[in-house]
């Protein structure tokens, strides 16, 4: 406890000075009463896209009310603590699976949202996807000529740059198995400032260096006047011919699982859903919004995510050091994205307890394994989901409660992606040096030779709850296009319908990213809410 | 169920049909008009009952078996450790998924389903580990994507207890959280 003690004395904590110095927030859990609130603009989220949104509206001026069902949690609360931080600070205590339980979800539920707990990796949306928007689904207005002053002003707001460091050995066996096959590899940039080099990014950045909403854009709103209200369920919109004309919500209780019986409703000019997606889909779902085509919550999207593990020679300690800094893109860069399904290759931080449920088996083999955790290394392959006529993504319902269920379904197409993207990360494992593979599927047998590997992931058995899959990245849902029957909202992220209700997060995108998608989240919001700021002027 | 769990509103008519795949109508409907044990349950549990963690406390140590310290003080209280931990996992569940767990738990509990899916007359308590883990096996084996996602999920809170435990870290060569201060 007492480094505990030390360490929040020693590194400045900004929420905590703002909320000392009058900033409104409200953590709705202890409301003592109900409340009806009034605002130029009311936003569903503090991620990536509510706070870019955030501080852009009041920057120009307008009264912004924030919604935010997680808590505020700050440096000073961030322990480093697995078993601390997943329930804390994650959707379902980072235990959110898709309707039939195959793939397991890791997605923000805080202040901040994803982008307090995610690895920093920052990509601009690569050139094939925006391409794809263009051609395949109407798109105007997000090329790449026409983002890139957006991405450069992200990048500078949040500091977004090469990372120079070495990177930890858990990347460094990418960059090297990629070179000795031959592929292409890259460094990853981050939006970091002063980085300790840590490793714990996933589980909240204890010393303010990440450049999450949590200490960028959302400080500044508040700064500026803005209202946060913490622990607070968006249930829905309540409207009537083209406009929202309130958005009603519950007080959640101090565990965040349960709302009390406390309301608050809001009342805004402009209302904007920037819940990400599978949330915002949900809270669209949940008001009732037209939706004549049944668009909403279609095309959610997962980048379906296999792993691969290894034992190296050598200490791999993937606890330590960022832990994203290296990735491939040889096998999107040479796979048309029409054809079969292309793969992103990066490597995870390996922590007790994400390691301990991602590994298959139990027992003394299981046991076997986290045993040699120092020298464990790990490859993930984020399959691009959305480009092909196989490859629909998935749907967001609604369960009887109310609350989200995404029901995503797997098919040869990703299996074949799926099998593709074992094979190959085993290949550079080995060629790395690795004692043995682990592609992690089934049983979680080990291979020590790749010949053996290949044969084994050529037998296998891929299916749901049998091959491990996971996802860190959710898009999609509320797909921006110009043709209200196949799209949700404008391609100003207004709603086809409600005229005053707005879209603006990763639910926008009719594809995948194909990459770790906050910095698209950053670019594409910034220049549409740039609109409706300018809109709501005139 | 206890009185007081937040698992006793579970709605075994209802819901049961979630993993009913395997232990068929007739089980459940009988099911029905058994009442699990409502012995009280230790007071730190939150959300477990008397017959959750008499089942949490069996899995562990099959579970973790090869993880768990080998001298017997210790190993008994690494056992308590992991149940509380999955309780408070349970606890910090959506209500929904705390339900579909305490229905799992539920099955597991009575009779009939428990025969059904783990092939064991005897309770939890007297169960073997070999009959443990040959059920872990059947559950991660089948052929019924429920019954994998049952072994996932017990899987899931099992692993995540002991390893989030500053106990399980020096086995595995982890030093724990660098120190900023």
């Amino acid at each position: 406890m007492e480094s505990a003690v030390a360490s929040s004395l020693s590194i400045a904590d900004p929420i905590r000075e703002g909320i000392a110095s009058g900033w409104n927030v409200i953590d709705a859990s202890t409301l003592p009463q109900d409340r009806t609130i009034e605002a130029d603009v009311v936003i569903v989220g503090t991620g990536a896209g509510g706070g870019t949104a955030a501080e852009i509206l009041v920057d120009a001026g307008f009264s912004v009310v924030l919604v935010e069902e997680g808590p505020l949690q700050s440096s000073s609360d961030f322990r480093m603590r697995e078993a601390e931080a997943y329930p804390a600070l994650y959707q379902e205590s980072a235990a959110r699976k898709t309707r039939d339980k195959a793939i397991s979800i890791l997605q923000g539920r805080c202040v901040g949202g994803g982008t307090t707990v995610n690895w920093t990796s920052s990509f601009r949306t690569p050139a094939a996807t925006l391409t794809t928007w263009a051609r395949s689904f109407g798109v105007t207005g997000l090329s790449e000529t026409e983002l890139s002053p957006w991405f450069g002003k992200m990048e500078a707001r949040l500091s977004i740059a090469p990372w120079t460091v070495a990177p930890n050995a858990n990347n460094a066996v990418l960059s090297r198995g990629a070179a000795q096959t031959g592929i292409h590899w890259g460094t990853i940039r981050r939006n970091v400032k002063g980085c300790w080099n840590l490793g714990y990014c996933g589980m909240g950045c204890p010393t303010n260096a990440k450049q999450s909403m949590l200490v960028t854009t959302i400080p500044r709103a508040l700064a500026g006047g803005a209202t946060l209200l913490t622990r607070t369920r968006a249930m829905a919109f309540e409207w009537n011919g083209d406009r929202v004309r309130a958005l009603n919500c519950l007080a959640m209780d101090a565990t965040g699982t349960v709302p009390t019986a406390r309301k608050i409703v809001v009342r805004a000019r402009a209302y904007v859903a920037s819940a990400g997606a599978i949330g915002t889909p949900a809270l669209l779902l949940r008001s009732r919004v037209p939706d004549p085509d049944a668009r909403l919550g279609k095309r959610t999207f997962l980048h379906p995510t296999v792993v691969s593990a290894a034992v190296m020679e050598e200490r791999i300690d993937g606890w330590s050091g960022a832990p994203q800094s290296v990735y491939s893109d040889h096998y999107l860069d040479t796979m048309p994205p029409e054809g079969p399904i292309g793969f992103k290759l990066e490597a995870p931080p390996i922590h007790p307890i994400l390691t301990a449920i991602t590994m298959p088996g139990f027992g003394v083999a299981h046991a076997r394994k986290m045993q040699a955790l120092p020298h464990m290394q790990v490859l993930i392959a984020l399959l691009r989901d959305g480009f092909h006529p196989d490859s629909p993504g998935g749907t967001v319902t609604l369960a009887s409660d109310g609350t989200p269920l995404l029901d995503y379904s797997l098919n040869d197409y990703l299996w074949d992606g799926a099998r593709r993207a074992l094979v190959t990360m085993a290949e550079l494992q080995f060629a790395a040096g690795a004692k043995s593979v682990t592609p992690v599927h089934g049983v979680g047998a080990a291979y020590s030779t790749i010949a053996d590997t290949r044969a084994a992931i050529a037998a296998f058995d891929l299916r749901p709850l049998v091959t491990t899959l996971v996802s860190a990245h959710v898009m999609g849902g509320a797909a921006l296009g110009p043709d209200p029957r196949t799209s949700v909202v404008d391609l100003q992220g207004r709603h086809h319908h409600l005229r005053n209700l707005h879209v603006l997060d990763g639910s926008l995108f009719p594809t995948s990213i194909g990459a770790n998608p906050q910095l698209s989240i950053y670019a594409i919001v910034a220049k549409l809410a740039t609109d409706l700021a300018a809109a709501l002027k005139s | 169920m206890h009185r007081d769990s937040p698992l006793r509103n579970v709605n075994l008519s209802r819901r049961a049909f979630i993993f009913a795949g395997v232990a068929g109508a007739t089980m459940l409907a009988a099911s029905r008009w058994l009442t699990p044990s409502a012995a009280p349950r230790k007071d730190s549990l939150r959300v477990l009952d008397a017959d959750g963690e008499a089942i949490v406390a069996a899995l562990v140590p099959v579970m973790l078996a090869g993880a768990l310290p080998a001298a017997p003080d210790a190993r008994r209280s690494a056992i308590v450790d992991t149940v509380d931990g999955v309780d408070r996992a349970l606890l910090g569940l959506p209500p929904l998924a705390r339900d579909e767990l305490g229905q799992l738990f539920v099955l597991l509990a009575l009779a009939p389903t428990r025969w059904a899916l783990a092939h064991t007359t005897s309770s939890w308590n007297d169960a073997s580990a070999s009959d443990i883990e040959a059920f872990l096996q059947r559950l991660r084996d089948s052929r019924i994507g429920l019954l994998r996602a049952a072994y996932d999920a017990l899987h899931q809170l099992i692993f995540a207890s002991w390893y989030g435990n500053p106990r399980a870290w020096a086995a595995i060569g982890y030093g724990g959280p660098p120190r900023i201060g």
